[in-house]
């Protein structure tokens, strides 16, 4: 049908494209570009609409001083942290899960199943009351294993929910042959399945990275003295304490905390965006 | 990926065979931790008197309804639940009307230009919220945003120094703009894979038989799309009624919290700012039953398409 087009309605969908793509990119492209900006430069009365006095002092002093009690890297530690365990931890858990919900047949199993749908679907604005209750008595607050406990609870439901998918796309019958080979049941699991869910893993690895990374409703109320925070609330503490006088500083800070999940989203995105295309919805 | 699942299983040929129990038990463990076992503490709480005591190691009293009472019958929780609400709405529609318009974009462009909003689209759905949040702040600063620079330069209107988050409802205009831009390339993307399948004969015919765009899409696209749509529609609902980085980042920015805040944020002051852990309880408890009813549809369709 497009080889029927006009060429002024050509012109005209084209000119949208680029419309389109402007108002989707701008945000992030202005924000690198105050980034590399000095500061003197951001308060003029005239934007510079590109980097022509360039320079990376904002990226260095976001990362080495501290204005006040906003440090940076002990953020970015945290944060590090949190995520890779919630990640490594998430994707073993759901594994086993995934195996118990897909290659085996007991009372209950549907039950559950529901419930993961259920469970994704309760708000987390409600729960931070709770949470904070709970963790508070376990003597958890303001610690990585609490706010990675709560993370896992998070990001497991729907983890378990998509390598459901993927193990149910490996034949049972590459284990039946291991097992008749002599392996145990967990044997077969390990050498046949695991390695052939390296795209599956990855996808929902990926997806359980951004999620923690990102994450800053359950970080602000758990994490909530200065040295525990993660980056997201960092960032707010720190647009907080700089927004009247250094904006291009909060640039450079939002440009960090941003660019590693930018990247993992392009990714793996890219490949969800045709997996869409093939009929899958969740994104 | 497919959520079909292929291949038989192994059935536990065994009476009470331990392993799948085995293999659930890490993450059974933590889902019932931290999401049933604090569930369960909300409700309990919200029928208590909690408060900065309790937080301190009193023992909780049972007050039952009057947490529900107290705040069913404060003025702040309906303004702030009619604000959610009215806030919602105008992101979903926005939100839904603009990425299934940009859909039908894609679908007639060439492939260069589809890249084009492709990278574009994605660009803004990688952004983390809160960052989203800061810096479309920054783009609407007061002294030297670039918008209120453009507004006054190109457009010739007056708007140097303009404040636009100190008004509530250039607030909200604000937050609609993040949350919008967020949004949309999921809508969009989503759309757009629906609208693949629709099948291109059929199109063709009526465009022989002399129809319009636009009653093409009502009687033949639009009717394959619906459901896809409905999905969208409902997590858009959900999502948008659960805002809380962006209004909570918005605030630290600028603008006057009281006018501002929706039922998240709200829940938030309340039971961990305030100290009030009975009544933001309640106040949660309600949030939970509406988002639930909200999702009922979605978790049913969900599970008709998993067992398809």
């Amino acid at each position: 049908m497009r080889n029927h087009t006009a060429l002024p309605t050509r012109v005209l969908l084209n000119a949208l494209a680029v419309i389109v793509f402007v108002f989707s990119a701008f945000p992030v492209y202005w924000m690198l570009n105050s980034a590399l900006l000095p500061t003197t430069a951001i308060q003029d009365s005239t934007p510079h609409f590109w980097p022509d006095q360039f320079t990376l002092r904002n990226f260095v002093s976001v990362v080495t001083e501290p204005s006040g009690s906003i440090e940076f890297l002990p953020a970015l530690t945290t944060s590090l942290i949190v995520t890779m365990s919630t990640v490594v931890f998430a994707l073993f858990f759901a594994f086993f899960a995934a195996l118990a919900l897909t290659r085996f047949r007991f009372r209950s199993r549907r039950t559950l199943v529901v419930l993961l749908l259920v469970a994704q679907m309760i708000p987390a604005e409600a729960m931070i009351v709770s949470i904070f209750r709970v963790l508070d008595g376990w003597q958890l607050l303001n610690t990585m294993i609490g706010l990675t406990l709560v993370y896992l609870a998070t990001v497991l439901p729907f983890t378990i929910w998509t390598l459901r998918g993927f193990v149910g796309g490996i034949p049972i019958e590459l284990e039946e042959a291991a097992m008749v080979d002599g392996c145990s049941r967990m044997g077969a699991f390990f050498r046949v399945t695991l390695p052939l869910l390296g795209p599956g893993l990855t996808a929902t690895g990926v997806f359980a990275f951004i999620q923690a990374w990102n994450e800053f409703t359950f970080a602000l109320v758990i994490m909530n003295k200065p040295d525990t925070r993660t980056l997201p609330v960092w960032l707010n503490a720190f647009v907080q304490a700089t927004k009247a006088t250094d904006w291009a500083a909060i640039m450079a800070g939002s440009t960090l905390m941003a660019v590693p999940v930018i990247i993992f989203f392009l990714l793996v995105q890219g490949r969800m965006a045709s997996g869409i295309a093939a009929g899958a919805v969740k994104g | 990926m497919t959520l079909a699942l292929r291949g038989r299983r192994l059935s536990s040929r065994r009476r009470g065979e331990l392993l799948p129990y085995l293999l659930l038990i890490p993450a059974g463990i933590v889902i019932l931790g931290l999401t049933a076992y604090p569930l369960i503490q909300l409700l309990i709480m919200s029928f208590q008197e909690f408060g900065r005591a309790q937080i301190f190691g009193a023992p909780p009293t049972w007050i039952w309804l009057e947490n529900y009472a107290k705040v069913l019958t404060d003025p702040t929780f309906w303004v702030v639940l009619g604000r959610s609400i009215a806030f919602a709405l105008v992101n979903v529609i926005t939100t839904m009307s603009l990425g299934i318009l940009i859909a039908l974009l894609m679908s007639r462009l060439n492939r260069g230009f589809k890249l084009l909003v492709s990278a574009g689209l994605l660009l803004a759905w990688a952004m983390p919220p809160i960052t989203a949040t800061v810096v479309w702040g920054w783009l609407f600063d007061t002294d030297s945003g670039v918008i209120n620079y453009v507004l006054t330069t190109v457009f010739g209107l007056d708007f140097v120094n303009h404040s636009w988050l100190i008004q509530p409802l250039s607030f909200f205009f604000v937050a609609t703009v993040i949350i919008t831009w967020q949004s949309v390339p999921f809508v969009a993307f989503t759309t757009f894979a629906g609208l693949t399948q629709v099948p291109t004969e059929v199109l063709e015919a009526a465009q022989l038989d002399g129809s319009t765009g636009f009653q093409r899409f009502r009687f033949i696209t639009f009717p394959y799309i619906r459901p896809v749509l409905l999905v969208l529609l409902l997590l858009q609902i959900i999502w948008d009624m659960r805002v809380f980085p962006q209004i909570k980042a918005l605030q630290t920015i600028g603008g006057i919290s009281a006018d501002t805040s929706t039922i998240g944020v709200y829940i938030y002051n309340v039971s961990i700012a305030g100290g009030n852990l009975g009544a933001g309880g309640a106040i949660a408890v309600i949030l939970v039953i509406v988002m639930m009813a909200l999702s009922a549809y979605y978790i049913r369709s969900t599970l008709r398409q998993d067992e398809s």
